[in-house]
């Protein structure tokens, strides 16, 4: 866990008083609408189709249990009981009334949470791997660098009216979990050959109307250097973006028109004049930022306790075991993901009584830790491994045991037209109708590792882009139609993926996707070839033959 | 922001004005007495593009009670029910789709 300092906690506090008197004057009528709306944006202050959508950030992902408790109670006193984990480490609650919002928002300053950065044309929410701290094989802590990168973008006066918003992902495991290809800047932390810990730098991705896989910009920058390298990025992106077409003005369209060579070569020049700035990081610094992390205590356990064993023989608790539990850093210790994802359910969506349950097994459980992935499901991150079968059993009360991670029924879905204005079609009731179609575990297992990711408009919340199975809502004459793509992967190895041909009815969706997934079980290799992998050995060609034939 | 007065407006049936209402975002309708309602029974139905030009015009003057007035398609029955003219503002009307997930 991170501890803010005075400055922090200042500028919180600060911020929750200018906006309860931002708010009075706009009840008032002493503030239009239109001078208010940025206001109320940089607060994470939304308006949906219902309500005001309040948006709170939950930095790098790692939440305390009283801050998760927090949430909770915003959820259940300003909200209906429930609150909504999105893809970018945020948490979205739904129903909220402007009267009640600066209360809500003094309420989780008591415990360090706000709402900034989480909207606007500003760097926003810096997002990492989940398991940032506790994967097994991770350089370092990525974490530090993502607070590091927090506090130079928080409120940058430069950078405060970009283009566009402008969103960075940070991992350090070969294994990207924090999609850090479909980012505007990627960063990889890893060592050169003298062990020093540094960065390749991605720039350039995003999803939305036009998705772009992130370039390497530049293979190494020193740990020492990144900030100011950073700087440069979003210097030569402020000074060039596109500020006349909103749709042309995140920095992956001016990657693209001016080819990255250009690009990288414009950062460089600005790079080398700067460089040796305030910006430079010293190694005092940096340790600063880590001391301020605490870690766990961790006991030395085995890997092998015979509380395990006894339990395995369970097969409902086996599967658990299997799917949902990772490997950790430490010996005994294990990773635990926490699936938001209950067959017929909203993905992401938890309710109050869940997130207060959540808090106290991590207290219990988990040295008062929580994660919260891009995935949208929680993690507990260090769980002893004698502890996982009373852990397994508590959540399974909780309906937070469902075995689907990383199986096709752990979807990513947007608000879609439930909640948001921008929405073509809905999204919700075609992962809640899939999550059914595919709620036989064995099946599931059967199938394999197999991500569908579905957004509700051309906006790509939902990450349809990068989804092996994508499903895009559009508009045809007033009805609901949906878009197929197939082979995108949002990993180290991100991709794309392709589209299978004409969009299909609200209706044939699910269908739709069974017969993908019943062609690629006929197709496939060998029972461990993944859908991507078959999709890449053999392109689209089949399963458009297998979708439309009949249809 | 181009005053709705000088806008281009077309509609193709009968039309009302909605907004969200400004102290809790709640969806309402511009009535037919220069005040707004959350029922859609109550709304003024417009048949005109002069018409919803003018309610839309007094609809966004009231900036301190309702937030982005625009002009909604309705769909009004035999028996001079009003229903939604489409999908979304069926849900702004009736709420979501999906069961809410429920504290126990
Ligand atoms: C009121 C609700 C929301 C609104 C109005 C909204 C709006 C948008 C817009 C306009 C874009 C396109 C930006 C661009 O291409 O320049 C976008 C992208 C995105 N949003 Fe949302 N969004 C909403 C909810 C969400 C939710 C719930 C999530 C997470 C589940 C989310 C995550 C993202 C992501 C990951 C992207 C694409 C990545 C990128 O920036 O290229 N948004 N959103
Ligand atoms: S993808 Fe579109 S429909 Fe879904 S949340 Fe984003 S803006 Fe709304």
């Amino acid at each position: 866990m991170y501890a803010y300092d005075e400055i922090d906690r200042t500028l919180i506090n600060e911020r929750v008083s200018e906006f309860r008197d931002q708010v009075k004057r706009r009840l008032a009528g002493e503030l239009t609408e239109d001078e208010f709306k940025m206001l109320r944006l940089m607060n994470g202050v939304y308006l949906q189709l219902h309500a005001y959508m309040f948006r709170v950030a939950i930095p790098y992902g790692t939440l305390s249990s009283p801050q998760l408790r927090k949430m909770a109670h915003v959820a259940r006193r300003y909200d209906r009981g429930y609150g909504h984990f999105t893809t970018r480490q945020n948490i979205q609650f739904n129903w909220i009334k402007l009267a009640d919002l600066p209360d809500a928002l003094e309420d989780l300053a008591s415990v360090g949470i706000h709402a900034m950065q989480t909207s606007g044309n500003c760097t926003r929410n810096v997002t990492t791997d989940q398991w940032a701290g506790v994967a097994p094989g991770e350089v370092e802590d990525p974490r530090i660098w993502a607070e590091l990168l927090r506090q130079y973008s928080t409120m940058h006066p430069e950078f405060s009216f970009l283009p566009r918003k402008f969103k960075i992902a940070i991992t350090a495991s070969a294994h990207d979990r924090a999609a850090i290809k479909v980012h505007d800047i990627g960063l990889r932390i890893h060592k050169n050959e003298a062990g020093e810990t540094g960065f390749e730098v991605l720039v350039g991705g995003g999803l939305g109307r036009t998705p772009f896989i992130g370039k390497v910009i530049k293979p190494f920058v020193h740990g020492r250097d990144i900030l100011s390298y950073v700087e440069s990025i979003l210097r030569v992106y402020n000074q060039y973006g596109r500020r006349d077409n909103i749709y042309k003005a995140r920095i992956k369209i001016l990657v693209h028109e001016l080819g990255i060579e250009k690009f990288a070569a414009e950062v460089e020049d600005e790079w080398l004049a700067t460089r040796e700035s305030s910006l430079t990081l010293d190694n005092e610094v940096v340790e600063d930022i880590r001391s301020r992390f605490s870690y766990p205590h961790y006991q030395k356990l085995s890997d092998t306790p015979d509380e395990l064993a006894a339990a395995s023989a369970d097969p409902h608790f086996a599967r658990w075991l299997k799917n949902s539990v990772a490997p950790h850093q430490r010996t005994g210790y294990a990773i635990v993901t926490l699936s938001l994802k209950p067959v017929g359910g909203p993905p992401g969506d938890a309710t109050a009584d869940q997130m207060d349950a959540v808090a106290d097994l991590a207290d219990k459980y988990s040295f008062g830790e929580i994660r919260v992935g891009h995935e949208q499901n929680l993690a507990l991150p260090s769980v002893a491994r004698r502890d996982l079968p009373a852990l397994w059993r508590q959540l399974d009360k909780l309906g937070l045991a469902t075995p689907n991670v990383n199986l096709v029924t752990d979807i990513i879905a947007c608000p879609g037209l439930d909640y948001c204005s921008l929405a073509n079609t809905r999204s919700i009731p075609i992962a809640q109708e899939l999550t059914r179609r595919f709620a036989n575990n064995d099946l599931a297992e059967l199938i394999g590792r197999l991500h569908i990711n579905i957004s509700g408009c051309i906006n790509a919340c939902g990450h349809h882009h990068v989804g092996h199975i994508g499903i895009l809502g559009v508009e045809k004459n007033g009805e609901e139609f949906f878009q197929i793509t197939i082979g995108g992967r949002a990993d180290e190895h991100a991709v794309v993926g392709t589209l299978i041909g004409p969009a299909v009815p609200f209706a044939e969706v699910a269908d739709v996707i069974e017969d993908i997934v019943e062609a690629y079980l006929a197709l496939r290799a060998r029972p461990d070839e993944l859908f991507v992998q078959t999709v890449e050995r053999l392109g689209v060609e089949p399963f458009k033959e297998r979708v439309y034939a009949t249809r | 922001m181009t005053s709705p007065l000088q806008q281009k407006i077309k509609i193709t049936g009968p039309s009302v004005v909605t907004a969200n209402r400004t102290w809790d975002g709640v969806v309402i309708y511009r009535d037919a007495h220069k005040g707004w309602t959350t029922d859609l029974a109550e709304a003024a139905i417009v048949r005109t593009a002069d018409d919803a030009r003018a309610l839309l015009a007094e609809s966004t003057a009231d900036d301190v009670g309702a937030i982005g007035p625009y002009i909604a398609p309705v769909a009004v029955n035999d028996n001079g029910t009003v229903e939604p003219g489409n999908l979304r503002e069926q849900i702004r009307r009736k709420g979501v789709t999906i069961d809410l997930p429920a504290s126990a």
